[in-house]
């Protein structure tokens, strides 16, 4: 039997981020940085730094950093 | 197999907010739209925003919404409550709406009762016009109308208006929290809750006070903002139940 630790990803609307630092200043595991490049609206957006097909992830999809984002844009997934 | 644990609540339309970076306002929306899906209120809540920074709020809700002249938020929401008892009704007033051009509706409102939920967003000055002192500005607090800080015998102290509506006779539920960190978020979704759940029992008047970053006439980052009302805001305006007569 193997047991599997459930791991978490999140998703980042670059458009909606507005590089206010809230999900980098929360998230546990310092997934989150911000991009060297900024969107339409001028802003730096936040970056999350794991594929969706790395081995050892250390995203938990706690959620903490969408629930401080004023702008709704992260979506977390897990499983 | 993966699942969405977080997601854009339904009440929330698909619209990018115009805040400023870290503003409070968005975070509040969105805690507000989790409450009407939870509470599976959606079809029946009408809410009322103010003049301020959250002037467009009916084009981020996907409920019913009436806007109010500046400061009359508590009587507009009175009106439609009275003549639709079964809805929901909540206004939206910023501490400059609230807390000065509006006190007489509210303290009136408060005071008979009504059946209605009040959400009031404390960040110590006028957003929308450009940080000028509100009642609720700290002694000390910079604004464009007390360069220097806000002076006590100058200016007059700051008002402590949810303790002022809490000794009215039919202010039913009070409270004060904050949405500076993810404890406080939390706690802040549970006493919105709570004040629906007030109304919706027909107990009567709820509000929440809420303390809320304003980066921007703050003249600090977001995360700066956040730590600003643990450290200072808080002393004056310590989160609370200030009143509790649900039984
Ligand atoms: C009758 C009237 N007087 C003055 C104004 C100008 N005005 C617009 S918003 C505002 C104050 C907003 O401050 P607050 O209620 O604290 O909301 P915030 O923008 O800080 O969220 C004022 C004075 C107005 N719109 N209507
Ligand atoms: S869900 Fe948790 S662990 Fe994953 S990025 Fe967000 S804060 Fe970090
Ligand atoms: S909290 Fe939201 S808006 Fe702020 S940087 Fe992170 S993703 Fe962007
Ligand atoms: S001025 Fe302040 S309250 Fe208004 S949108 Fe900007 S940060 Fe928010
Ligand atoms: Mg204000």
């Amino acid at each position: 039997m193997t047991t599997k630790t459930k791991k978490g990803r999140i998703v980042i609307d670059s458009k909606l981020c507005k590089g206010c630092y809230f999900c980098m200043s929360v998230c546990p595991n310092e997934l989150i940085v911000i991009s060297t490049e900024s969107n339409e609206k001028g802003y730096y957006p936040a970056r999350f730094t794991e594929t969706k097909d790395e081995k050892d992830r250390k995203c938990t999809g706690c959620a903490m950093c969408a629930v401080i984002c004023p702008d709704i844009a992260i979506e977390v997934y897990r499983g | 197999m993966e699942k969405v644990v977080f997601k854009r609540p339904k009440y929330m339309k698909k619209a990018p907010f115009h805040y400023c970076p870290g503003c409070g306002h968005s975070i509040i929306h969105r805690l507000m739209a989790e409450v009407i899906e939870e509470l599976g209120i959606g079809e029946k809540t009408i809410g009322v925003p103010p003049a301020g920074c959250a002037v467009l709020a009916y084009d981020y809700f996907d409920i019913d919404m009436g806007e109010a002249p500046h400061g009359r938020g508590a009587a507009l929401a009175t009106g439609v409550k009275r003549i639709l008892p079964d809805r929901i009704v909540f206004s939206y007033q910023g501490d400059g709406d609230i807390a000065a051009i509006g006190t007489a509706e509210t303290i009136h409102a408060a005071n008979r009762g009504e059946n209605i939920t009040v959400i009031f967003v404390n960040n110590s000055c006028y957003g929308m016009t450009g940080g000028q002192m509100a009642p609720t500005t700290l002694l000390g607090q910079n604004s464009t109308t007390t360069p220097g800080g806000r002076d006590k015998d100058r200016d007059g102290a700051p008002i402590d208006l949810s303790e002022m509506l809490a000794i009215t006779r039919g202010a039913v539920y009070i409270e004060r929290t904050a949405v500076n960190s993810i404890k406080n978020i939390r706690k802040t979704k549970k006493a919105i809750t709570k004040a629906f759940k007030v109304q919706m029992a027909g107990l009567g008047f709820s509000l929440i006070e809420i303390l809320s970053p304003c980066p921007t006439n703050w003249k600090m980052s977001p995360v700066d903002a956040c730590k600003w009302i643990d450290e200072d805001v808080m002393q004056t305006f310590p989160l609370k139940v200030i009143k509790d007569e649900t039984g």
